[in-house]
């Protein structure tokens, strides 16, 4: 057959999109730190009844604000103890399962409603894009801040309470960015021979638009988690977060607080483990945007 | 068309238009855009339909009409004497596919070559997997891949590679008709070639009906049977393809005719008599739509609107072919 | 015979990559008149944008451009600086692009877009310029030029943008015009009107014009030279009427066999093709780069591959077969 002759010629050139994606995933030095650093605090929060070496809630009033041995302190409490007692890196250990926890779970929420809105206003347009676009407004009007202190105030500070309010907070983003990614999307022809083809229309959104707008949602997720846990600091620092004893690192650097000036690793402590989870959340999501983008074209 | 034909026509548009409603402003009126205006058709089985006209005449429309993808507001569409509607896009899908323009944007870049010719079984459950990817198989023989392209990407694959990989997806359901917008206008002169000549094979091959929407005539007059020529959303001229080459009668369609540079260089670049400004489609001209640009107008055309006229094979809608057809305006 | 416009001698551009280097464009000579127009003609990778670009000093700094002689209107462009350069480019040489809606600005009217260049270049006050605009704009054949140099890009249709970048191009009364693609992305007649346009003032004005294009419909009615490239080098050069007549280079038959043509291809008949895929460019490019799809190739191909010249310098091509067939194969009739 001569139409097959012309092609055989053409070799299939490249490695697959998965291959190249390996291969830059590799020489993203940003991105490994961050896996890296957000893999360690994922196994510490994990395990950390087995990590511990102590009870995060025991209290110890005879052994207050033990320095730590950096700072002369002993191999008991390796960071010292705070102002009631407690072994400062077991409460360190365990307040990293409260931050992923609300990390996590607050940009699961925020991320369904948000990409939900998105997809739909970006796929329907017209009147659900309308509608969506004044929700996103009237969102972006709203204080995160001012509105989750006073919804916290009204219904008490807990875990789920902070988890709940922050996912339905924080999907403004969400809703943006999927709306905008969509809408490039659509109007691609793969996307109208799919629906040649006979497609519902769920399977026109899951199974052709979402693949390639997965991307631009990973890195909204990382973005939204890492906001998360710094409003959960913050909130927490103003003692209307996660209420004590629960071993939070916001509520760490809130208690601290008072002795900042004569033990000020009291407060540095938790911060700069703060600083390092947030940190190493935002280098993975800039990393996944710089090597999930230039994919579609060679 | 043809009478005595007992066989009715495998794609037939009787009366078909498509408004949309333009709202011009924030706050201004909607306004009616004819982008299909009252537009009959018939395709035998075999037929090769070149639709031609300028970008906005309303072939795209047209195109998105006949997949399903857009209802008419008025007009029926029938496939084999029966009439469509757009409730049943899905049994609809198994007779009409399409080929698009960019096989760039055409193939999903996420899915894999197997995934995305197999797309169309796995939607209306046709056969197992192992039958799938026998039937894959035999496609990517038939539009001359080797089936070894199947795990490939698209983005692995040159322009001419992917537009065969598209024309296995639009072939794998067997349809009767094939909806072609400019499959080669984005390929390389060289691949362009290779695209046609396998598009005419397949067509002798399983017999399949084209419409086959170009802006480059020299590859209409190559593969098409009939030529229909659309202008604001109406087809002006339609006639076999040796007709309408050989003789054209409206003067839009001897523009356009003009207009095809052939490698001839001692012809230079000629002169269409056209004027430059399309007109605005939500506006379009009173009487003859045609007449602001036309070369040859008559009084007469600012103000009527011609009527289709017809000897049997060959029709078209100017005043210059009338009953009563006046004299040309010099 | 006067000094030619633009003059080109052993063109090249490498990029470097990760795994070694691309020679781009590799070993481009032509001679350009004023008046005259040149037609680049390829298929995607032929390395013809990059050739326009070179000229202009437009192609970034990952490219490098080396030249044995590259001087145009008397300047020396391998030793003109960044300011020189600025100086020439909208001046003395201009561009006209594919896509007339991304190479006009939306956020200005035509009329500043149109007096910016003079503004820039030339002692004139914007009176003077705003004279000027108006009086290019008729020329381009733009009705009421008074009120369109008001309007904003969006407001004209793709033909009518097309026009004003014409315009553009022409305000400073250049030497030479690039247009690279101008009218791919319009309608068949549009295409028409315009191709006419820049014929006529290119003859009108004496300007010189490259034309960059894969469309040899084009080509044919618009060049007085045509330069075909393949892989990024020039495999056959002369005047189009030699060219079109008398194709010597296989590549160039080839090519010509790919497209209908209107009367003269049998209606449905196959068309000729060119199996086969554009080599990589990447490392060291030795011999023929055809021979990979040319049915004329031979084993002499793989070594050097001579320059051929007609006696009256006016039809050259690069092959190794004399006529630009293997030997014993007669010429069909």
């Amino acid at each position: 057959m001569t139409r097959t002759a012309d092609t055989l010629l053409e070799e299939i050139q490249g490695p697959t999109p998965g291959q190249m994606l390996r291969k830059r995933v590799f020489g993203h030095q940003g991105l490994l730190f961050g896996v890296a650093v957000l893999g360690l605090l994922l196994l510490v929060a994990i395990f950390a009844p087995l990590l511990a070496p102590h009870d995060p809630y025991a209290q110890d009033l005879l052994a207050r604000m033990q320095p730590p041995v950096f700072l002369g302190g002993s191999w008991e409490h390796p960071l010292g103890t705070d102002h009631l007692g407690r072994d400062y890196l077991s409460r360190l250990i365990y307040g990293a399962r409260i931050s992923l926890l609300i990390g996590g779970f607050a940009a699961l929420i925020s991320g369904l409603i948000g990409t939900a809105m998105g997809v739909a206003a970006g796929y329907f347009g017209g009147r659900v894009d309308m509608a969506v676009t004044f929700l996103i407004n009237v969102r972006l009007a709203m204080p995160v801040v001012l509105v989750a202190l006073a919804i916290v105030a009204v219904f008490g500070g807990s875990l789920q309470v902070v988890i709940l309010v922050l996912g339905f907070l924080l999907w403004d983003r969400f809703a943006v960015v999927m709306r905008s990614s969509t809408l490039q999307v659509r109007s691609r022809e793969y996307v109208t021979a799919a629906q040649a083809i006979g497609c519902s229309t769920s399977r026109v959104i899951l199974s052709e638009i979402m693949p390639n707008i997965v991307n631009n949602l990973i890195v909204v997720v990382t973005l939204e988690m890492a906001h998360a846990i710094l409003l959960e600091a913050a909130l927490s620092f103003l003692g209307l977060g996660v209420q004590p004893p629960t071993p939070s690192w916001g509520l760490m650097v809130s208690e601290g607080k008072q002795m900042m000036l004569f033990e000020p690793w009291l407060v540095a402590i938790p911060g700069i483990t703060l600083f390092v989870l947030v940190l190493a959340i935002n280098l993975l999501g800039d990393g996944l945007r710089d090597v999930t983008a230039p994919e579609n074209r060679s | 068309m043809s009478e005595g034909n007992a066989s009715p026509p495998v794609l037939e548009l009787r009366n078909v238009s498509k408004t949309y409603q333009i709202k011009q402003g924030m706050f201004g009126e909607r306004k009616p855009l004819k982008a299909v205006n009252d537009v009959s058709l018939s395709l035998q089985r075999g037929d090769v339909l070149g639709l031609v006209g300028e970008s906005g005449c309303g072939k795209s429309t047209l195109a998105k009409i006949l997949l399903g993808l857009e209802a008419p507001t008025s007009g029926e569409v029938l496939v084999d004497g029966e009439p469509i509607g757009a409730q049943n896009r899905r049994l609809l899908a198994r007779r009409i596919q399409p080929i698009f323009q960019d096989p760039y944007s055409s193939l999903n870049p996420r899915k894999s070559i197997r995934d995305i010719i197999s797309l169309p079984l796995r939607v209306h459950g046709i056969g197992d997997s192992a039958s799938q990817d026998k039937a894959v198989r035999e496609i990517l023989d038939v539009v001359g891949l080797p089936s070894r392209v199947m795990n490939s990407y698209p983005s692995q694959m040159s322009g001419g590679q992917r537009q065969r990989v598209a024309i296995a997806r639009a072939l794998i359901m067997k349809p009767e008709v094939v909806v072609c917008d400019e499959p080669t206008s984005a390929l390389d002169v060289s691949v362009q070639s290779q695209i046609l000549n396998l598009l005419g094979e397949l067509r002798r091959e399983f017999g399949l009906t084209y419409l086959f929407i170009s802006h480059n005539l020299a590859v209409v007059e190559h593969l098409a049977t009939r030529v229909a020529v659309m202008y604001l959303g109406r087809i002006v001229e339609e006639a076999p393809v040796g007709a309408l080459f050989d003789e054209p009668r409206h003067p839009y369609t001897e523009a356009l005719l003009a207009s095809v540079l052939t490698p001839e260089p001692d012809l230079g670049v000629p002169d269409t008599h056209l004027g430059a400004t399309y007109p605005n489609p939500i506006e379009p001209p009173t009487g003859c739509h045609f007449h602001p640009r036309c070369a040859r107008v008559m009084e007469r055309c600012k103000g009527v609107a011609p009527q289709l006229t017809s000897d049997g094979e060959h029709s078209v809608e100017c005043h210059l072919y009338g009953q009563e057809s006046g004299q040309a305006v010099a | 015979m006067s000094e030619p416009v633009l003059s080109v001698r052993n063109l090249r551009l490498d990029i470097p990559i990760g795994a070694g280097t691309l020679h781009a464009v590799r070993g481009i000579d032509f001679d350009l008149d004023r008046g005259e127009t040149l037609c680049i003609v390829g298929e995607s990778g032929s390395g013809k944008s990059l050739t326009s670009l070179a000229i202009m000093d437009l192609l970034g700094k990952r490219i490098e451009r080396k030249a044995d002689k590259l001087v145009f209107d008397g300047t020396d462009l391998t030793k003109a600086g960044a300011r020189k350069m600025r100086a020439l480019r909208g001046d003395r040489m201009a561009m006209i692009f594919q896509e007339p809606m991304t190479s006009l600005n939306p956020a200005y009217t035509i009329g500043d877009q149109l007096m910016e260049a003079l503004l820039l270049h030339r002692k004139v006050g914007k009176a003077e310029a705003r004279r000027r605009a108006v009086e290019l704009l008729e020329k381009v054949g733009i009705t009421g030029a008074e009120r369109r140099l008001s309007q904003y890009p969006h407001q004209l249709s793709g033909g009518l943008r097309q026009r004003v970048m014409i315009a553009m191009a022409l305000m400073c009364e250049p030497e030479l015009i690039i247009a690279d693609e101008p009218t791919t992305a319009l309608d068949v007649t549009i295409q028409a009107q315009i191709l006419r346009l820049l014929v006529d003032l290119t003859r009108e004005m004496n300007v010189a014009m490259i034309l960059i294009t894969h469309d040899l419909g084009v080509v044919a009615r618009v060049a007085d030279k045509v330069a075909v490239m393949y892989a990024g080098e020039l495999v056959e050069a002369g005047t189009a009427k030699k060219v079109f007549d008398a194709p010597m280079h296989p590549y160039t038959r080839g090519l010509l066999r790919c497209i209908p043509v209107p009367g003269k291809t049998e209606r449905g008949s196959e068309l000729g093709s060119i199996p086969g895929i554009v080599p990589s460019l990447v490392g060291e490019v030795s011999g023929c780069v055809f021979r990979t799809r040319c049915e004329e190739a031979t084993e002499a191909c793989r070594g050097e591959i001579p320059f051929r010249e007609s006696a009256d310098g006016r039809h050259n091509f690069r092959c190794v077969h004399e006529a630009g067939r293997r030997a014993g194969v007669e010429e069909p009739a």
